[in-house]
């Protein structure tokens, strides 16, 4: 077990938030949290990061008690999270910062390569489109060589086409790094795409209404039976009919 | 395929370049022209024995230069407005910080910075000649006082207004409060800090003559209160005023580029 959510609620004033949430995570597993909007998944997701503290429960890292944030568990946000006023390399070796330069240099230029940003180190992220930008975002964790991933809609920002590409990407650089990755989105087709396993939240207050495995083999095809039926199951779940 | 691809931009800029080169510099030059013939000629025709021609302003110009006296006034009056920013700048600065980053503080003393801002710094002359008396420390404590608040109030709201995202990647990555105030914070706020200053730095030259009212026997506020006041010398008065204007300009212009230097 590397990520255990026990009994967690969480509630802001008097608002309830989350409500008795439990959830395990398998090393090295990709899991995608889907509910409708603010229904606490990115709460849930930033009590696993350490940034917020839960009223009730506890998360565990390897059996550890999380109480604040931490390298070994990076969080990543929309491409915003991108340090403006830093290049490319300065961006990606920002968390590297207590290695020898040249330890740094080679990190920094291998994690360029894995989300295929070579040409781009002097650029700065006004220069950069919003696909690179969340590249950059994605190097800049990997970098310091997290064994937890947290992406908070992370490609929520981007076009539709981008999002697509990026989603291939991710899965890519997933399966050569081997990190458990947990991943909030509200695109359900997303969340079938990426995950092995799909938590399906109720309204807010945030509940688990089922947990759903995704079992089919990468690459997906988008258009098999099999996709369709789980997509469609969650549908169901989150009570949206599939129709516009 | 690479060379065409960035070459077409290049030209682009170029062109771009010349033009505004032109406008940038003729146009400004050709207002100047029509306002000074306009000037010169309503004190021709309305045979005013008190307003100055622009002739005579430029030769009571020269005859400042002449004496040394021009090098002096204007050394001494950026010397004053220096060294009241400068001191504004080491204050206001970490100051703004602090209440930025620590909101029960800024509760505090917020109240406190928002009622003296609105104070002229005029209306200060009279304690600041009882406080520090006939010196140099008067003038340059009035032009503290002008920039100092613009100053605090930058950086509070630059600090305050840092996307809580940087922060939290900044901790997220093991950094300490104070590593975050120099990778993150510092770095994130300069853009905003430079426009304050530039702000601060235009409201400190024009209290500038007021300053120089009391206390001084020097500078440019002084050229043009002394000039009115002994034997209404309007050549010198008009002398000063465009002087101040004309340096005036070119700090701004100087500060701008440092503020697009930076925010490159």
């Amino acid at each position: 077990m590397k990520v255990q959510f026990s009994d967690i609620s969480m509630r802001f004033g008097a608002m309830d938030v989350l409500q008795d949430v439990t959830i395990s995570v398998e090393e090295g597993e990709f899991l995608c949290i889907v509910g409708p909007s603010g229904c606490g998944k990115s709460t849930l997701l930033n009590i696993a990061g350490g940034f917020l503290s839960p009223v009730m429960g506890t998360v565990t890292i390897d059996g550890d008690p999380v109480t604040g944030p931490d390298r070994r568990r990076i969080f990543v946000f929309q491409e915003r999270g991108v340090f403006p006023w830093l290049t490319v390399e300065g961006n990606i070796g920002f968390g590297l910062f207590d290695l020898p330069d040249e330890e740094r240099q080679r990190r920094v230029a291998q994690y360029v390569h894995l989300v295929g940003l070579e040409g781009f180190e002097k650029a700065y992220p006004r220069e950069l489109s919003g696909g690179m930008k969340q590249r950059v975002e994605v190097a800049r964790a990997l970098a310091v060589n997290p064994d937890v991933l947290f992406l908070d809609e992370p490609f929520g920002a981007l076009d539709s086409i981008t999002r697509l590409q990026m989603r291939s990407e991710l899965l890519r650089i997933w399966r050569a790094a081997r990190k458990t990755v947990l991943f909030v989105t509200h695109d359900i087709d997303e969340s079938v795409q990426l995950a092995d396993r799909v938590v399906v939240m109720s309204a807010r207050p945030g509940r688990i209404r089922r947990v759903v495995e995704i079992d089919i083999a990468h690459p997906r095809d988008l258009s098999s039976r099999r996709y369709i039926e789980l997509r469609d199951l969650i549908f169901g779940e989150i009570g949206l009919a599939h129709q516009v | 395929m690479k060379n065409v691809t960035m070459q077409r931009p290049m030209q682009h800029a170029a062109s771009n370049i010349e033009h505004s080169t032109f406008e940038k510099f003729a146009l400004p030059l050709l207002t100047v022209a029509v306002i000074i013939a306009t000037w010169s000629a309503a004190v021709e025709f309305s045979g005013t024995k008190i307003f100055p021609s622009p002739i005579a302003v430029a030769s009571a110009i020269g005859t400042l230069g002449e004496k040394s006296l021009l090098w002096r006034y204007i050394a001494d009056s950026l010397t004053r407005v220096f060294a009241g920013y400068a001191v504004a700048i080491v204050a206001g600065i970490p100051l703004g910080f602090l209440l930025g980053w620590n909101a029960s503080l800024a509760r505090a003393v917020n109240p406190l910075i928002q009622m003296l801002r609105p104070i002229s710094p005029l209306a200060w002359m009279p304690l600041a000649v009882i406080w520090f008396g006939v010196s140099n420390a008067a003038p340059i404590f009035l032009i503290f006082l002008a920039s100092f608040f613009p100053i605090v109030v930058a950086a509070m709201n630059g600090v305050r207004n840092v996307p809580p995202m940087y922060l939290q990647a900044g901790r997220n990555f093991g950094l300490s409060t104070w590593q975050l105030m120099i990778r993150v914070v510092i770095p994130a706020v300069l853009p905003r800090i430079i426009v304050g200053l530039r702000l601060a730095f235009g409201i400190a030259w024009v209290v500038l003559v007021a300053a120089e009212m009391i206390a001084v026997d020097s500078g440019l506020g002084y050229l043009i209160i002394d000039a009115r006041n002994a034997g209404k010398r309007y050549d010198l008065v008009v002398a000063g005023m465009l002087l101040i204007g004309v340096i005036g300009l070119l700090l701004d212009t100087g500060i701008r580029r440092v503020e697009e230097w930076i925010s490159e």
